[in-house]
């Protein structure tokens, strides 16, 4: 009943609860199949984490392991090499704090831009809707979010504790929607990637590598105050400075950030979410010919 | 009873040689060249528009109508389009052209066992495939119990799947697929999994779905399975519909597409162990393909000399429909020479009724390992000779054996 009829059908069609048409509007996105398949979004969210850590020595510690050590990276190579300010918050923190969001982020996307070629056994084979795959990846890099938050929380009371300036605050009430812009952004960009992918597979290779370079233009390992003021609305144009200077903000007190900027960003995070389920969802129905 | 499935001039094309042949540099350079109305630097010389010659057609105009409670035999050659009929009706792909319409859930098994995970214990993945394949979660709750009873896997249960031995694996994967309960089934070739045992009870279940009043479009190459559960046949052939009729004139139809007449086989190869060397299939008078019927038919199978002793040489006779007509050994001769390498079987007048037929020959030593089986070494066909040609048509005796064979007072 979601799908409809080609215009030119003379007879009615009601009486079908399913139409298989060759063409299919760039805007029929099928949300009701999507709603139905809710409970495999769950199997696929709890497949992914029950399987990455079984029979791995170190099982979820490796959820702690990744932001310390890239931490202590950055600590030595940006803070005490490079020298590069952290705006007086104490320089682990600082980087902790845009690590694990900035992980957050490119996880999603990584892990969802592999989405077609990753499942094109699965996906020859039986139908579901397939961005119930890159949703489920979103749920699951949560859970891997939740786990490294607790473990930046845990270091932001310890060096409260020491008496560091670093001054949490309400502001801190806007994580989920932070989180809901990253998801959109690492989703929609995901998405699209995954989508061309099937065609280009040089652009599986460059993923790796354009995740990289996007780090360096976000405020991972800089505060936006380092950068001169007229240059600034350059750097804001991408959705991940606002965020990440906005949680900066919210949890150690420092960081520059508007509303407007937030808002921009917000907006920049729909629109690439919109076009990359639009693109994914073409890709869809002639994939397993493609591929 | 009303349409349950309706495909309407149902055509696939797939483009041959084109898919991945670019990287994402080229398609911009060829764009940004067509743009500005220069020539396409990676169009190959002579190419106009992607040619006929690139494109395949795997479907050509499918048309049929199901209707709700039947039970689909789909039948076919390797290539004739079955694979790609059931990925479009299944939604994994889109048709090129044409229209399909669906009344009811729909539910494919194309494969079993799609998306189980190795480090997710039975239990997990009992619940992960069945919502792959639409189940709710609900649902396989409430069936949980019988999926488990029916793979046979209770101690297993909670074990993880890449430790289960392959039987087990197959066996929980139907289990649960078998558990479906979807309005129109889609079913390829799933029955060839497990054992013999296992495999009757597949088809018992198939049975039992198809007793329940559900719309099953089934393909398989096992005619046997086919004939026991549809009640008609759709036969495929490069694309097309050659025949939609009852299961029976439909596998006939498929087997004789198959059919080209052999009276005698050849060994390629001459290795030392045994073997065949040249089975050949004769009549007085001499005949080539077709064999009449009121005539002995004998069938000489010529083994090489390796000195094996007590060697046994088996057939067996297929006709049309796939049925075993016969199935003998020469353990049944009187009395045999044990280094023999020649064994001759004589197939009495009207033994075989008339139509075609099949002839697996098999080597072995008794209650040991086979050592060469050949499927279909021979195909030949039984015809009434003149007389009787004239007095009847063929048509009319339907018995796999010949109607004189009983004897009469």
């Amino acid at each position: 009943m979601n799908d409809t009829a080609t215009p030119d059908a003379p007879e009615d069609l009601s009486q079908w609860s399913k139409v298989i048409t060759p063409q299919r509007g760039w805007l029929d996105v099928r949300w009701r199949d999507l709603w139905q398949y809710r409970d495999l979004i769950y199997m696929f969210v709890r497949r992914d984490f029950v399987g990455t850590y079984k029979q791995t020595v170190l099982g979820p510690l490796w959820f702690f392991l990744q932001p310390l050590f890239t931490t202590i990276v950055f600590t030595i190579v940006f803070g005490r090499i490079a020298k590069i300010s952290t705006d007086s918050v104490p320089p682990p923190l600082f980087y902790l704090s845009g690590v694990v969001m900035w992980q957050y982020f490119a996880d999603c996307l990584q892990k969802t831009s592999t989405t077609f070629t990753a499942n094109a056994d699965i996906f020859g084979k039986v139908y579901f809707p397939r961005l119930v795959l890159p949703i489920s990846t979103v749920i699951t890099n949560l859970i891997t979010f939740a786990i490294q938050f607790s473990l930046f929380l845990g270091v932001l009371v310890f060096f409260k504790l020491q008496g560091a300036p670093v001054f949490p605050n309400f502001r801190m009430a806007i994580l989920p929607l932070l989180l809901v812009m990253m998801a959109a952004l690492g989703l929609g960009v995901g998405c699209l990637v995954s989508a061309l992918t099937t065609r280009y597979r040089d652009l599986s290779v460059a993923v790796g590598f354009g995740v990289q370079l996007w780090m360096y233009g976000s405020t991972v390992v800089y505060p936006l105050s380092e950068i001169a003021p007229e240059w600034r609305w350059l750097l804001v144009l991408n959705p991940m400075v606002p965020i990440i200077e906005a949680f900066r903000f919210a949890f150690l007190g420092s960081g520059v950030v508007e509303i407007w900027q937030l808002a921009m960003g917000a907006g920049v995070c729909v629109l690439v979410l919109l076009g990359g389920i639009i693109t994914f969802n073409h890709v869809e129905k002639t994939f397993s010919d493609t591929i | 009873m009303s349409a349950a499935i309706r495909v309407e001039n149902v055509s696939k094309r797939y483009r041959l040689g084109v898919i991945n042949r670019r990287m994402l540099y080229q398609d911009l350079q060829s764009r940004w060249a067509r743009w500005r109305g220069q020539e396409d630097p990676h169009s190959k010389v002579g190419e106009k528009l992607r040619g006929n010659g690139e494109n395949f057609w795997a479907l050509d105009g499918i048309n049929f109508e199901i209707r709700a409670g039947e039970v689909i035999g789909l039948i076919g050659g390797n290539g004739a389009g079955k694979s790609t009929l059931l990925k479009i009706l299944s939604r994994i792909t889109s048709p090129t052209k044409g229209r399909v319409c669906l009344k009811g859930s729909v539910a494919s098994l194309l494969e079993v066992g799609t998306g189980f995970h190795p480090e997710l214990t039975g239990h997990e993945n009992i619940f992960l495939n069945g919502t792959i394949l639409g189940m709710r979660q609900s649902e396989i709750r409430r069936k949980f119990d019988q999926i488990v009873d029916f793979a046979e896997v209770e101690q297993f249960i909670d074990t993880p799947v890449k430790r289960y031995s392959s039987g087990m694996y197959v066996r929980l994967a139907f289990a649960v697929a078998a558990h479906l309960s979807p309005e129109i089934l889609i079913i390829d070739e799933v029955l060839a999994v497990g054992d013999a045992r296992f495999q009757e009870k597949c088809l018992g279940k198939m049975e039992s779905i198809a007793g329940e009043g559900r719309t099953i479009l089934f393909v398989s190459h096992n005619m046997g399975a086919i004939r026991a559960l549809c009640s008609r046949g759709i036969l495929l052939r490069e694309g097309r519909v050659v025949m939609d009729g009852s299961i029976d004139e439909t596998i006939t139809a498929y087997i004789g597409d198959n059919f080209a007449s052999a009276s005698s086989y050849e060994a390629k190869e001459r290795p030392a162990s045994p073997h065949f060397e040249r089975i050949t299939a004769t009549q007085e008078p001499a005949a080539q393909g077709t064999f009449s019927i009121g005539q002995p038919l004998v069938v000489t199978f010529e083994t090489n000399p390796c000195g094996k002793k007590d060697l046994t040489v088996g057939l067996v006779i297929r006709n049309s429909q796939g049925v075993w007509v016969q199935h003998s050994s020469d353990e049944f001769a009187a009395a045999k020479d044990p280094l023999a390498t020649v064994s001759r079987c004589i197939i009495p007048p009207h033994a075989l009724g008339p139509g075609k037929y099949h002839l697996d020959a098999l080597l072995a030593k008794r209650n040991e390992e086979a050592y060469e089986h050949l499927v279909n070494a021979l195909s030949f066909e039984i015809a009434f000779d003149g007389a009787m040609a004239a007095r009847t048509h063929a048509a009319d005796w339907k018995g796999a054996c010949g109607p004189g064979l009983l004897l009469w007072e």
